[in-house]
């Protein structure tokens, strides 16, 4: 299965995400900015970082570049694609997704391991979860706090489109505790937390077993494996 | 509602990596016109009554002092909406 | 070419070398440049002329404290002097570079540094403390390494005077929007609270990276013909006059307003700059590599040619401005940030263009290598430089400062904490360990750590809280670098000798009770004034006790920054040795927790509990007193303590290592408990009577040398045998006990609350206290949260 994992300039968490990809048993394929061509890939990750430095709006220039033209496309016609982080942002200022994320209510970056709850596993990228189970992921943003008008999140809760929600605390003021998202059709979700980041024993979120040896984010990517070996 | 608008741009002799990061961006966008761009904010301070002359003066001390960084930043304008 | 051509239209009032040489008498502002009277002359008597203004601002940059090392020179030397075959034997690139070089193994070398930034984040806190992650990175880079880690070493004043809050705020905030944009995981550092930093805080910081052997890249420019490239973001007024005004005299606040003096920081060009340096390596298109930081241009320049034994022609019109309206000498002293100089043969020009084109990153063709060794600057058909690059880069002015023993540190030596009084019950010493692990320098960081990306890469084995932090290298196996910053201001003006060797064994042991062996040291001296005899005297001693420290230890020092001038008026800050000690490790996966993780674990201390309570935190935090002698070093000791530490990490016997250092142990106990909430039982009873000592040294001595370890029972005898075989002091003196599960807000186990389970664990130590884990938790994690958040 061949997963692409798009890099921005500023794009930081990509080799992470690829990473990610490998150990859940798929084939990464780097996938630039400037490239409209999508390589036959099977499934994409926007992954986290700064594209183009956050300037403007966080993700907002990405959602101009080239490669997201085929990727809107393509995300219509039903190929999976997760947005971690500012590739959320990016999902949600190319209008994939709903809202907006502006900056966390505590005026910091913020870097946790976060409690979530999944509350949704028909999708692409949640079908590995059982509703309702509760995961630790790495989050790490200055700009999560979700926003969306009253109209919206009533749509968003009516519909079952809250992918995930933190779970405890929460971090960066998001209305509804709102974590995570995904589209009517399950193809696309975007989230804040960093699922890559917990996909290897040793370099995850504490767990009371051991240290870093978390791997709690290793159903992302087996879930979209699922999906499009069913597919 | 009057109010006073601050605006606040970062001095023209440094760096603005975000008024570049969106000129680029124009320009990959075929504006090739747009020669520079340069982002900065406005401040707007709101009264629930009209706005005096002292109040300008004070809004002025206040961009100076506060809402700006005169090290990085400019106040460029004090106006008034009443 | 066009090369030359260009620029017929230079303003009438270029100072020329032409113009120099026919009018010898003009005044020229030296002085204001901060050139000394003899030094000007020798200006002149290099160039058997006076110099152009261009030439005035180059060597006046150059030849400052901050670039030309003129007042340290002769004691940095003893770094490269006092070392054996032995400490040489993994060094690919010693002193002098932009970063030195380590052999680690399987074909992996890693270099890395720590510099400062101080006096920048003083008048501008977040954009100073941005652009000193930038600068360190961008030495890394120029490496040839692939940069995997930064680290901060952060000094501010008193936490109740009115101005450290602006100053907390934006240097953290600083380092966390630059060094979270560039991708790169923060693993630790230091942050210290003390009004001797109040009007001059000290912004150190560290970065690591990582290369094949032979991807080596080094800043010189030696063949003639080859093109100079600049890239990077373009030059601006950023800083000008910065590097010699703000790094090398002392604040005044009525000083000369012109030209900015801070730097703006893009992160986000450094990021695209680092991934496209990267690519130009991998093709092989660069010869030589130099990145632009202090004194910009005239640094580039000068060194790239000096070091390459070469000269080079450089048209500065072809230098691509954000302001046209910027002078030459403005042009060769701007430091304007995220730029780098490439040494690039004709042949491989054009797949240089591609690759920065690919990037987006602008380029511009300065001029070219020649054998020469001269250094010829043009403003379009105007010649304005005409200088041997060695004397501008590195045949700067060296002195040999008056260096006086202190007039007061005899009495302040003489004023030992003996006299202070000590805790009489029970309940008062269990009030001083609240009072001093809430104390804002001992209290958690999370506040502060919380706001980096530590995870990034997704290679990081260890970070803050934990004694050191810990990047894996080879994913293949799992090869990785321990590194551990360390140093103790109230030590060093008792002693700045022993406070540098203090500085290098904790350090040192840090890295140890992360299961990797120290291999390197690199360092960043801040001091006083130069000008003054008696800081003079301190450097003295803190080099030589550093260079020493490193002769006994076999580890040897690859680089390093001095920083002068940290003073407010005549008071100069405490002499703050920051030593970096870099580890290696075969298998990350074998690394030592620094908490404990289990129950029913046994915990040992290992080292010798002396009455060492001069200088100590007890001593500043109950009793604000600051005398006597700093404790004993014996780095013998810490040899085999490391050696036993390692042997038995590769045994598998110890469970989790942490290191005592300030604070003693019952700053260690709190730490150990609340990394990863696992409670324990714990008795003073053998440390008072083995050292002879009462509660309060057995709690709070600083004594070195001493590392908490927790050992699961099966493997007891084992562990008590190698550490006796090795002649180590080991004493049992507790057992762990009871999980919590702590969390909250703060994040990190050790920064939170309990969460609404209800499940908790205690503290006890018998005979003084006991505490739960979620009280430690608040006490421990709350304070910065309360002064800054």
């Amino acid at each position: 299965m061949r997963i692409g994992v798009v890099t921005f300039p500023g794009t930081l968490d990509d080799r992470d995400a690829q990473r990610a990809v490998r150990l859940a048993g798929g084939e990464p394929v780097a996938l630039w900015h400037a490239d409209t061509d999508l390589h036959k890939v099977d499934a994409v990750v926007l992954p986290g970082g700064f594209s183009f430095g956050d300037y403007l709006r966080c993700g907002a220039i990405a959602a101009q570049a080239p490669v997201m033209e085929s990727i809107i496309k393509a995300a219509g016609g039903g190929l999976p694609v997760l947005g971690i982080c500012n590739g959320f942002q990016v999902l949600v200022e190319s209008h994939l997704l709903p809202g907006g994320l502006i900056r966390n209510d505590v005026q910091t970056f913020v870097c946790r391991d976060q409690k979530l709850i999944v509350e949704n596993v028909d999708t692409a990228w949640t079908n590995e979860f059982t509703l309702g189970q509760e995961i630790t992921i790495p989050l790490k943003n200055g700009e999560g706090g979700y926003i969306a008008d009253a109209e919206t999140l009533k749509r968003l809760e009516g519909e079952g489109l809250v992918a995930f929600r933190y779970k405890d605390f929460n971090p960066n003021g998001s209305m509804n505790d709102i974590a995570g998202l995904r589209n009517e059709r399950g193809n696309v979700v975007g989230l804040m937390p960093h699922p890559e980041h917990a996909v290897e024993p040793g370099f995850g979120p504490d767990t009371s077993a051991a240290m870093r040896s978390g791997v709690d984010g290793l159903g992302f990517f087996k879930s979209v494996l699922n999906s499009v070996v069913n597919a | 509602m009057p109010k006073i608008i601050v605006e606040v741009m970062p001095k023209a002799d440094l760096l603005d990596p975000a008024g570049k990061a969106v000129n680029n961006a124009l320009h990959r966008n075929g504006h090739s016109e747009i020669t520079n761009v340069r982002i900065g904010k406005r401040i707007e301070l709101h009264f629930d009554r009209a706005v005096t002359d002292d109040d300008i003066a004070a809004a002025t001390k206040i961009g100076e002092d506060f809402l700006s960084n005169a090290v990085i930043e400019d106040v460029v304008s004090v106006t008034v909406e009443n | 070419m066009a090369l030359f051509k260009k620029g017929s239209a230079a303003p009438s009032n270029v100072d020329t070398t032409a113009n120099a040489a026919a009018t010898p008498e003009k005044h020229q502002p030296w002085k204001e440049l901060g050139l000394k009277e003899d030094e000007y002359a020798r200006i002149r008597e290099i160039l058997g002329r006076r110099p152009t203004s261009a030439e005035l601002a180059m060597y006046s940059v150059m030849w400052s404290e901050h670039c030309s090392y003129k007042s340290s020179k002769i004691y940095l030397r003893q770094f490269g002097e006092k070392v054996t075959d032995a400490m040489r034997e993994h060094l690919m690139v010693g002193m002098g570079e932009n970063a030195g070089v380590v052999d680690i193994g399987e074909g992996w070398a890693v270099t890395f540094k720590v510099e400062s930034h101080n006096h920048p984040s003083y008048i501008e806190p977040f954009q100073g403390a941005a652009t000193g992650v930038g600068g360190i990175v961008r030495d890394i880079l120029t490496m040839g390494a692939r940069p995997i880690a930064v680290m901060d070493q952060l000094r501010f004043g008193d936490v109740s005077h009115p101005d450290t809050a602006r100053v907390v705020h934006g240097v953290v905030s600083g380092i966390s929007f630059y060094g979270n944009c560039l991708g790169l995981p923060n693993i630790g550092g230091e942050t210290v609270f003390d009004k001797v930093y109040q009007g001059n805080p000290l912004v150190n910081a560290l970065s690591v990276g990582a290369l094949r052997h032979e991807d080596l890249k080094l800043a010189k420019a030696s063949n003639p013909g080859d093109q100079v490239i600049l890239f990077g973001a373009r030059t601006g007024a950023d800083g000008i006059g910065g590097v010699s005004v703000l790094a090398s005299e002392t604040f005044d606040a009525d000083g000369p307003s012109r030209r900015p003096a801070v730097q703006v920081g893009d992160p986000f060009a450094e990021k695209v700059l680092i991934e496209c340096c990267l690519e130009l390596y991998a093709a092989g298109v660069v010869a030589g590599i130099q990145d632009l930081g202090g004194a910009g241009l005239s640094c580039a320049t000068s060194e790239l040619a000096s070091n390459g034994q070469a000269g080079m022609r450089v048209q500065l019109r072809n230098v691509l401005l954000r302001d046209e309206s910027l002078t030459p000498e403005e042009i060769l002293m701007s430091e304007s940030q995220e730029r780098m100089m490439a040494i690039v043969p004709k042949r491989d020009v054009a797949a240089f263009t591609a690759i920065v084109d690919k990037w987006e990153v602008e380029h511009s063709v300065l001029g070219e290598v020649i054998r020469e060794p001269r250094l010829y600057i043009n403003w379009g058909d105007e010649e304005i430089v005409n200088v041997p690059p060695r004397t501008v880069a590195h045949d700067g002015p060296v002195y040999e400062r008056p260096v006086a023993y202190p007039a007061w540190i005899d009495a302040l030596n003489a004023d030992s904490s003996a006299r202070l009084p000590r805790a009489v019950d029970a309940a008062a010493l269990a009030e001083q360990i609240v009072e001093v692990v809430s104390s804002p320098n001992q209290a958690s960081k999370n506040w502060i750590t919380n706001q980096y990306d530590h995870y990034v890469g997704g290679n990081t084995a260890l970070a803050m809280p934990d004694d050191g932090g810990m990047v894996r290298v080879s994913e293949e196996t799992g090869l990785g670098i321990s590194i551990a910053t360390d140093a103790n201001g109230r030590y060093g003006q008792l002693d700045p000798y022993a406070g540098a060797q203090l500085a290098l064994a904790e350090a040192y042991r840090n890295v140890a009770v992360t299961g990797a062996t120290p291999m390197a040291v690199t360092n960043c001296l801040n001091f006083g004034s130069p000008e003054n005899p008696e800081v003079m005297w301190q450097f003295k001693q803190a080099t030589a006790g550093l260079a020493d420290g490193c002769l006994a230890l076999g580890i040897p020092v690859t680089g390093g920054n001095v920083s002068f001038y940290n003073q407010t008026g005549d008071v100069a800050i405490h002499p703050t040795p920051v030593v970096g000690v870099l580890g290696v490790i075969d298998d990350v996966a074998r690394r030592i927790p620094s908490g404990w993780q289990d129950e029913g674990h046994n915990i040992y201390l290992l080292g010798t509990t002396r009455d060492e309570l001069d200088g100590s935190v007890w001593a500043g935090v109950i009793h604000d007193h600051l005398g006597g002698k700093p404790p004993v070093v014996d780095l013998a000791f810490e040899l085999s303590l490391a050696s036993a530490l390692n042997a038995a990490s590769e045994q598998g016997l110890i469970a989790s290592a942490h290191d005592l250092s300030e604070g003693g142990l019952a700053q260690a106990l709190v730490e150990s408990v609340l990394r990863f909430g696992v409670g324990a039982r714990v008795w003073l009873d053998e440390i008072k009577q083995v050292g002879g000592i009462d509660d309060t040294a057995a709690l709070f001595s600083e004594s070195t040398g001493r590392v908490l370890v927790s050992v699961g029972r099966e493997d007891d005898v084992k562990f008590v045998g190698l550490c006796e075989a090795r002649g180590i002091p080991v004493l049992r003196i507790g057992v762990t006990d009871g999980r919590a599960v702590l969390g909250g807000s703060a994040g990190s186990p050790s920064g939170g609350t309990a969460s609404g389970d209800g499940t908790d664990a205690r503290l006890e130590i018998q005979g003084v206290a006991s505490w739960s884990l979620t009280e430690l938790a608040g006490v421990h994690g709350g304070t910065l949260a309360e002064l800054f958040g």
